[in-house]
């Protein structure tokens, strides 16, 4: 076993999301450690949203993934706290969800004046118009808010600010 | 009663909540009234069972009697059961459904909100991640709230009829009991009485920019927090338990 900890989180860039296949775990924020004991290697995970179905794939994925490397003594462990934030998705990350036709989050978790109902400015991933207009708060996904282009009339997805 | 059974008490019951609530929630799927608030309702469902999952795993340690998240959903009965009266009121039309949500969204905001503070670390972890969710669906139901209330003459007068019918589950909120007082004491639940007119007044501005008036009955309903249920949880529990119940340890 000769994998560093850089390599490791290198590595884990091979874990997807399952719902938003373009994003890695790692690019989401997911992964919040990664500890390497002798023969012993643990991850630890924090959800998105509590309710998020991807979790237990993204933990087989990792297990078969790290299973693969040849570790025998995984552990994976999944902490609430601190509760994740979509200030954690990675800059590159947020450039991954808008090539896919995702908007990323504009604010920051800090700034809440999407949760206080004052509407983000939200650019079509599309044509990159400002010209947008919420359509709802719940999207396809737990994390998600649904919009519409008011250009080139398309509907998009906004990965909302949590 | 020791504060590990308080504990469990309390963690359940707000397990219970959620579950139960996002059971009912569920029930909507392929039924909502327009396709984005079916997709609304589901998401809301989910974040409630992901909450109950995280309270009822934590149940399950405190207890320490090797018990998981699904023997404490799928494998106790009514009365064992601690959820709010409210939750477990059927779904009816939709403005019955958006009364029941925003009645609980504001009550279930200032609790997490209060447990954000709260001496045991789980619990308060679990707060801080379910307070990010909680607020989104403040935000839908009350929005609803205002488009139903200052909507058409049928969409005032039936959500009217919906806040007025469930306000007498609402007194249930701020009932301390043993289990609640036993948490004070520990520091780890908060004096849900303090939480009364801090909802009050939340409820109170929305109803008005409603053009709702806040319903005046005194007389409130009691007992889902110990086990006293209404006829229906025992319907919703048969739903949902049909299949542990029928084979038993059966898994995907
Ligand atoms: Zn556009």
């Amino acid at each position: 076993m000769v994998v560093v900890n850089d390599n490791l989180w290198t590595l884990l860039e091979e874990v997807k999301d399952p719902e938003i296949p373009v994003l890695s775990v790692i690019d989401l924020g997911v992964v919040r450690d990664i500890k390497v004991d002798n023969n012993k290697i643990e991850v630890v995970i924090t959800p998105t949203y509590s309710g998020c179905p991807a979790m237990n794939t993204i933990e087989s994925d990792i297990r078969e993934l790290l299973e693969n490397e040849g570790f025998q003594n995984i552990h994976i462990t999944t902490v609430l706290s601190p509760a994740w934030t979509t200030d954690w998705l990675t800059e590159i990350g947020k450039q991954k969800l808008e090539k896919y036709g995702i908007a990323p989050p504009r604010e920051k978790s800090s700034d809440k004046k999407g949760l206080m109902g004052e509407h983000p400015l939200v650019i079509c991933p599309q044509c990159k118009s400002e010209n947008t207009e919420l359509v709802s708060q719940f999207g396809s996904t737990a994390c998600k808010a649904h919009y519409k282009c008011k250009d080139c009339l398309e509907p998009f997805d906004y990965f909302k600010c949590l | 009663m020791s504060t590990k059974e308080a504990l469990f008490d309390y963690v359940i019951r707000q397990a219970d909540n959620c579950l139960i609530l996002g059971q009912r929630l569920g029930e909507w799927c392929g039924h909502g009234p327009v396709l984005e608030q079916d997709i609304a309702m589901t998401n809301i469902a989910l974040d409630l069972i992901g909450q109950s999952r995280s309270l009822y795993q934590y149940a399950a340690d405190v207890e320490g009697k090797g018990k998981t998240e699904d023997d404490l959903a799928y494998l106790r009965d009514v009365w064992q059961f601690k959820n709010l009266l409210l939750v477990e009121q059927p779904n009816q039309d939709f403005a019955y459904t958006i009364a029941r949500q925003f009645y609980f969204d504001n009550f279930n905001f200032l609790f997490y909100q209060a447990l954000t503070e709260s001496a045991d670390e789980q619990l308060k972890a679990i707060a801080q991640k379910s307070l990010k969710e909680v607020r989104y669906h403040v935000k839908w139901s009350s929005d609803w709230i205002l488009r139903l209330g200052d909507g058409t003459d049928e969409s005032h007068e039936r959500i009217n009829r919906a806040i007025t019918d469930l306000w007498s589950y609402t007194g249930e909120f701020f009932n301390n009991n043993e289990v609640d007082n036993a948490m004070i004491d520990a520091k780890i639940g908060t004096d849900l009485t303090g939480l009364k007119p801090k909802w009050e007044q939340k409820i109170g501005s929305i109803l008005e920019e409603a053009t709702l008036e806040v319903p005046a009955g005194e007389w409130m309903q009691s007992g889902g927090k110990e086990g006293k249920h209404s006829e229906h949880l025992g319907y919703i529990l048969a739903d949902l338990q049909f299949l542990q119940r029928a084979y038993p340890g059966a898994k995907w």
